[in-house]
């Protein structure tokens, strides 16, 4: 065959004709564009002249380039700052704690020889197929564990997600093999030290995606705020956009920044639209900074996950 | 310890049993339900709990006492009058009705174009090129659903908007009152569900079709078969496992609808509810915002049950239909 010459990478049987792959490419390029385009109007908008918005709409160029935005959300910078911290820790933390817990049950229920096994991956099992709902749930962390507006209830609820501890017991099972186990054994290793000495350093790769799956997660969750979050101090930065889009006002209503503003200057009128654009990429920041870096191990890491449990 | 082996040896089961019972078992196996502790109280907490309390469904709940588990406990048993009460609102069929269609829909949209994507990003002639545009694809991803619902806000702000004031204005049509008209949001939340979705999709059907031996593509060349003839007799038979685990794991969940969509796109607007009201959403109205526990745990009852039926059920059929494929 020809492929198996030194023009194999040239010569893939799955190409396309030269100009079916004209088409497919324009395709691609087109839709690449409808990916990006969106995000590049809040650019634009963020960095306009309010009066020209309000006259003429949203532009993706700016009419009249403007940072009145950001100077406005840098007047009152340490209520963004804080939500910053808050979704920082609560991702950082609760990455960690969940991989830590999910793993160490993975484990056990990867293992033939456990006799348990069944019935505790059973348990696992059983809440992706069927939950309370959202009342008893509610009622739960709000009224019996009373942990509204805490960090904790932004955590924990994320801390076991059937479907990962799935995936995780997969790997173990298929990923580790048994003579590896044996050989610890004999050498007089307990179950934890097997664990934490050969186990997990074996399955990084399963780590890391559930890891980077985890860390997404609570980086771009709201809903539990929306649920147990009532006061003005345990606002994660999703939250806060959130909060912003419905109303501007949510920006600045503690800032004595703004009324400073107005006192000063009583025609001062709030850049509201362009301000709410500058929220989102305050946000949306560090997520288009991290993704070259996490978008090629979430591509190699999920594939890794499909291994049916 | 040789007796514990999975593989059946000649040893009959029941002597092998009697092994495993005695206090060894403990001493060898005690750590892992130690290590199973910290998942197990979570899961108790998170769901088992709220599993047996979902028979708040069946209570009429008062305030007559500070703590709420008196309450609870207190709280008169109904019956199914809480169902009676919400299959009598026209609500009952409409969260129904929009939660089941939307969900049938990106189910489909998520099938033909992930498998549509990924087999194109394979065929085409420049692999760093299509890494690319797999890389671009994958970014909406990435972003929350409060972001996408800035990003839309943007095009549907009907005074500022990008759709009102720039693209009907080029096609010369008359302006739409986006978040108060119902009849576009049925197109709208699938291109949404789809932008977003599609690269996580692709993933998995790219690394499925990449897996497929080459072998088979060049003796299809050799013998005459074109290229839609392979994807159809080669690739699809291939993937097909993939296909039916990820679709089947969107039809268990086609009782649940995507919160964050449903709520933060269409900025809970009333006016959409006949189009945008899904079971989630009607939950969380009914219950946090207008405070009526008996009818939001009524509904959350029927999505829960319901739900577990339509899982249980179809995994039934792919049973019937072909062993291997069925989820569990």
């Amino acid at each position: 065959m020809a492929t198996v010459t030194s023009k194999s990478k040239r010569f893939d049987v799955n190409q396309l004709s030269p100009g079916p792959n004209l088409i497919v490419n324009i395709m691609f390029w087109l839709y690449s564009a409808l990916c990006i385009i969106p995000i590049l109007l809040i650019i634009g908008v963020s960095f306009s002249d309010e009066k020209q918005i309000l006259i003429h709409g949203y532009k993706f160029w700016p009419e009249k380039f403007s940072i009145e935005a950001y100077n406005f959300l840098l007047n009152d910078w340490q209520p963004v700052l804080k939500s910053y911290g808050i979704s920082i820790f609560v991702t950082v933390v609760g990455t960690a704690v969940a991989l830590f817990i999910m793993a160490l049950f993975a484990y056990p229920i990867s293992r033939r020889d456990f006799k348990h096994r069944n019935i505790f991956s059973f348990i696992m099992f059983f809440t992706i197929l069927f939950n309370g709902g959202l009342v008893p749930y509610y009622l739960m962390y709000s009224q019996i564990l009373d942990l509204r507006n805490t960090m904790f209830v932004l955590m924990m609820p994320m801390f076991v997600q059937g479907f990962f501890v799935l995936v995780m017991r997969a790997f173990f099972t298929n990923s580790i093999p048994t003579e590896v186990l044996e050989s610890a054994k004999i050498d007089g290793a307990g179950e934890l030290k097997t664990f934490f000495g050969i186990v997990i350093p074996l399955s990084l790769p399963v780590i890391a995606s559930v890891g980077l799956l985890c860390t997404l997660g609570y980086w771009n969750d709201w809903f539990l705020s929306l649920l147990f979050i009532t006061d003005n101090e345990t606002i994660s930065i999703q939250f806060r956009m959130y909060e912003a889009l419905l109303d501007i006002q949510y920006l600045s209503a503690n800032s004595a920044a703004y009324s400073a503003i107005l006192q000063s200057n009583p025609g001062f009128t709030m850049p509201s639209e362009t301000a709410r654009m500058a929220m989102a990429i305050v946000g949306v920041g560090p997520i288009i900074f991290a993704y070259p870096f996490f978008q090629r191990f979430f591509i190699q890491g999920l594939t890794v996950g499909a291994v049916k449990g | 310890m040789e007796m514990e082996q999975a593989t059946p040896t000649v040893v009959s089961p029941k002597l092998r049993k009697k092994k495993t019972l005695n206090q060894g078992y403990w001493q060898k196996y005690g750590v892992f339900y130690l290590m199973m502790a910290p998942a197990l109280i979570v899961l108790i907490i998170n769901n088992y709990i709220p599993m047996v309390g979902s028979i708040i469904a069946f209570k009429k709940i008062t305030y007559e006492s500070r703590s709420f588990i008196e309450n609870f406990v207190n709280g008169q048993w109904v019956g199914w009058k809480n169902f009676e009460v919400l299959f009598k609102t026209s609500d009952a069929w409409r969260i129904t009705r929009n939660t089941v269609l939307y969900n049938i829909v990106f189910i489909i949209l998520n099938l033909i174009i992930g498998v549509g994507v990924a087999l194109l990003y394979n065929m085409m002639r420049n692999r760093r090129l299509a890494k690319f545009h797999q890389s671009v694809m994958f970014l909406p991803f990435f972003l929350s659903w409060v972001v996408v619902s800035y990003l839309v806000y943007a095009f549907l702000n009907p005074q500022l908007g990008i759709m009102n004031n720039l693209v009907l204005d080029w096609f010369g049509v008359e302006d739409v009152n986006w978040y108060a008209d119902t009849k576009w949001w049925p197109v709208i939340l699938p291109i949404l569900n789809t932008w977003k979705g599609i690269g996580y999709y692709a993933v998995f059907y790219l690394a499925a079709i990449i897996s497929i031996d080459k072998e088979y593509y060049e003796a299809a060349t050799i013998d005459g078969a074109s290229k839609t003839r392979q994807v159809m007799s080669i690739t699809l038979p291939m993937i097909r496992p993939i296909i039916i685990t990820l679709t089947m794991l969107q039809i268990g969940k086609i009782f649940y609808a995507d919160f964050g969509m449903f709520f933060n796109v269409t900025r809970n607007a009333g006016a959409l509810y006949e189009t945008t009201l899904v079971i989630d959403t009607y939950v969380y109205q009914g219950f946090l915002v207008s405070g009526n526990i008996g009818l939001s745990s009524a509904a959350g009852f029927y999505q829960a049950v319901v739900g577990f039926l339509l899982v249980f059920g179809s995994n039934m059929i792919i049973r019937r239909i072909s062993k291997d494929d069925a989820l569990f």
